[in-house]
């Protein structure tokens, strides 16, 4: 039916299986979408924040995104700018789940705000001395050059590529990608590290607060490892998962232990800088605002050591070891195992600067504030998941994302139609 | 953002801010006008001859 | 310094609490001022809009040792690491739509201009800031009693206790159509102020060594010693602030005579208190 858009020399699943699959997701993204709604029609008290809880679950999910998201740019600084040749065979699917985590964390922030319509605001009033400034600006223009690093594979699409305009434009933005990519670095940069220096630069949130370089907070350099650490082992997740569902080997095994080697090394000297970064704060300054470091981790009912133990050690040490040991790396499955928990960590790390920040009590006389989503918030937390499936179902349908995918799948037989 | 916005101050911190951000859109626009005409250029090449690369 | 406006005052207040009985008058009466809209179902306080929020304490000793005292929250209007201005909130409001008054040392927000992001309410630790979850609503025929001199705020932005700024506004109009170049201490005084029948409340500039405010607190505009963050520190040992050490530098302080109830306005760590309250009152020079 849709045959003629499937790239050439590739097989896939029959239209009407596919649509069905897609109808599946799709009623998933209407759940959201309702959500989304009900949001913007009757306010903000669809969802279960409060005064304590002015950021919750959904910016949690906006970290969470960008820091998995971050493969796109680092993946792209090693490919375009260090010439890790390798990265090639991976690199289309990188920038698609960029663009994917991305379009959601706008989003996102979109029906987080009070005020949809005055969001400009934060462009135009730009309080520059504020780290939300910068992301607001960084994150917008990254999306930007995320769709333009997307352009040329859609635009290798059977179809448009006959187009000779467009075969054109794809080959002349592949020529000038590097610059495209070190902007994105550039950006990246700045706006991983001022998520977390929106964290960092809260005083009046100890459990937040941290000293740092100049106007930056250690936070935002640890952000910015952490994405460039962990985004690629979700990368190589999602891969693994589009492998899993399609039944086919998209990406070599050399590029997926390369990539899966400097995401180890990133890891490793990520969690030691963490670690080096908690034991500062739990001694020096955490007790310098009167504080105990335990006065963090009990007296409630959710938030203990394990949380901590979960990120750091579990979540972190473990993946990072696991993927700097050649023979663990190169398993299969402990490998698997190394990036599911690699991507849990980061989540948690962003999930503990934002909702434990919110929780902990400051003033003396003041309690733990806990909170549970309500439906509106988990629907529309859920709706880029689902969103995403849907865009990468019809980007490896349609586009030529992996190259390799022919040599591994179809060796040595004549080209075959797509169905 | 821009100079005319009241908040605007011509100081440091906006001209690290804003020198940084302008210039990053600046590359980007540059970039996007360059390949796009280059694209059209050599579409235009290709339709006159139509036999190369 | 020839008009008003021209001269930098710190307006600030210091309660006692030792006077306050938990009345709630001020808490009543903000809200009349403020035009701050009623929810349906008031009963769940992490949602509902107080400006000036009246917490109970108690020593958590067993009866009959046991002590209680009330302590009303408004904006600490911090002045921020140092007292340049930085507050938590105004540091890191995106659209710079709240605003350290150079010239007044309040706090504003700007409701037009507030799109409602809250970093401003995760940033600041008094939980000082509300968020318009709903439309605002006021029971039939109550809109005949808003007060004109005070914007009502929409749905989705963040609001605070302006330090009933309206009326420094309006005392400066009179003192400017009178021509006089200076607003008495008694012309501008806030809603919760006058409104405490104990008259707990003591509201003034800080600035000015003759305002009652400045004679109790007796601010030290030096840098705390112990951590050059912390400045206008009292000189009077029984006077606090809450969470000083942090360095938000609040003008808002608080009185008591009970040693318990100063302890509370921060944190220390074991042991720490007895070192620090004796610093209170000393200015110069750490005594380790
Ligand atoms: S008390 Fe809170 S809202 Fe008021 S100035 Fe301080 S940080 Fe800002
Ligand atoms: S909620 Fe409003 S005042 Fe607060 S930081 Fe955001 S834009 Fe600024």
């Amino acid at each position: 039916m849709d045959s003629a858009l499937i790239p050439e020399g590739v097989k896939r699943t029959s239209f009407p299986k596919f649509f069905l699959g897609m109808a599946v997701v799709g009623a998933v993204v209407l759940w959201g979408l309702i959500a989304v709604v009900l949001i913007w029609w009757k306010g903000l008290n669809q969802t279960n924040m409060n005064d304590y809880y002015g950021f919750a679950l959904w910016i949690w999910a906006d970290l969470a995104v960008i820091a998995v998201g971050g493969g796109a740019f680092f993946t792209g600084l090693l490919k375009y700018i260090f010439k890790v040749d390798e990265l090639k065979n991976i690199i289309n699917f990188a920038v698609i789940i960029g663009v994917i985590c991305y379009s959601s964390a706008l989003f996102i922030l979109a029906i987080d705000v009070g005020q949809p319509l005055r969001s400009w605001f934060i462009f135009w009033h730009a309080n520059v001395h504020s780290m939300l400034t910068e992301v607001a600006f960084c994150l917008s223009c990254y999306f930007a050059v995320l769709v333009i690093e997307f352009i040329p594979n859609v635009l290798e699409n059977r179809q448009l590529n006959k187009v000779s305009f467009f075969h054109h434009l794809a080959h002349n933005m592949h020529g000038v990608m590097a610059v495209f990519a070190a902007t994105g670095a550039f950006l990246s940069f700045f706006h991983q590290g001022s998520l977390g220096g929106v964290a960092g630069v809260m005083y009046g949130r100890p459990f937040a607060f941290r000293e740092g370089l100049l106007i930056w907070p250690w936070t935002f350099f640890l952000f910015t490892w952490s994405a460039a650490a962990f985004g690629p082992c979700f990368t190589l997740l999602v891969t693994k998962i589009t492998e899993a569902v399609t039944g086919k080997k998209l990406v070599s095994d050399k590029t997926v232990h390369l990539l899966a080697k400097i995401s180890g090394w990133m890891i490793t000297t990520y969690i030691i800088a963490k670690i080096i970064d908690t034991i500062y704060w739990a001694t020096v300054t955490v007790p310098a605002s009167g504080f105990t470091f335990s006065h963090f981790f009990s007296n409630n009912a959710f938030y203990g050591y394990w949380i901590l133990f979960a990120e750091i050690v579990l979540c972190g040490v473990v993946p990072g070891l696991l993927l700097i040991y050649k023979p663990t790396r190169e398993n299969s499955n402990l490998r698997l195992l190394a990036i599911i928990l690699g991507v849990i960590g980061v989540c948690l790390n962003r999930w503990v600067m934002v909702l434990q920040v919110m929780a902990v009590p400051v003033m003396s006389f003041d309690t733990w504030a806990l909170y549970i989503p309500s439906w509106q918030e988990v629907a529309t937390t859920i709706l880029p998941v689902a969103y995403g499936i849907m865009f990468i179902a019809l980007a490896y349908r349609y586009l030529p994302v992996f190259p390799q995918e022919k040599e591994l799948n179809y060796p040595a037989q004549p080209v075959v139609e797509g169905e | 953002m821009f100079p005319f916005c009241f908040e605007w101050a011509w100081d440091m911190a906006h001209a690290i801010f804003f020198g940084g951000l302008w210039y990053a859109v600046g590359i980007l626009g540059a970039g996007m006008t360059y390949v796009v005409i280059k694209s059209a250029y050599d579409t235009m090449n290709d339709s006159g001859d139509s036999h190369h690369h | 310094m020839k008009q008003e406006n021209k001269k930098e005052h710190k307006f600030g207040m210091v309660i006692d609490l030792d006077k306050c009985t938990g009345c709630g008058s001020c808490m009543v009466s903000c809200m009349a001022e403020n035009n701050v809209p009623f929810k349906e179902d008031e009963s769940n306080k992490k949602d509902s809009i107080t400006w000036m929020r009246v917490y109970k304490l108690t020593n958590g000793k067993d009866f009959p040792e046991t002590e209680v005292v009330y302590m009303p929250r408004p904006c600490q209007h911090c002045s921020g690491k140092g007292g340049h201005g930085h507050s938590p909130c105004v540091s890191v409001c995106p659209a710079t739509a709240t605003d350290y008054g150079k010239d007044t040392g309040i706090v504003s927000q700007i409701y037009t201009r507030c799109f409602g992001c809250r970093y401003c309410m995760g940033a600041c630790p008094y939980h000082a800031r509300y968020f318009n979850w709903w439309d605002p609503k006021w029971p039939e025929g109550m809109e005949n009693y808003l007060s004109p001199n005070v914007s009502p705020r929409m749905r989705g932005v963040v609001e605070k206790c302006s330090f009933c700024y309206h009326r420094y506004q309006l005392a400066r109009e009179k003192a400017y159509l009178e021509e006089r170049e200076e607003i008495e201490e008694m012309e501008y005084q806030t809603a919760c102020t006058t409104a405490c029948p104990a008259g707990a409340i003591v509201f003034g500039d800080l600035n000015n060594p003759e305002h009652e405010v400045t004679k109790i607190v007796k601010p030290d505009d030096h840098p705390d010693p112990r951590n050059p963050d912390v400045v206008g520190k009292s000189r009077n040992p029984k006077v606090f602030r809450l969470l000083e050490r942090l360095g938000t530098n609040t003008k808002v302080y608080y009185l008591s005579e009970r040693e318990w109830v100063r302890k509370a306005g921060d944190n220390y760590t074991e042991g720490e208190w007895e070192t620090i309250k004796n610093h209170h009152g000393k200015t110069q020079i750490s005594h380790g």
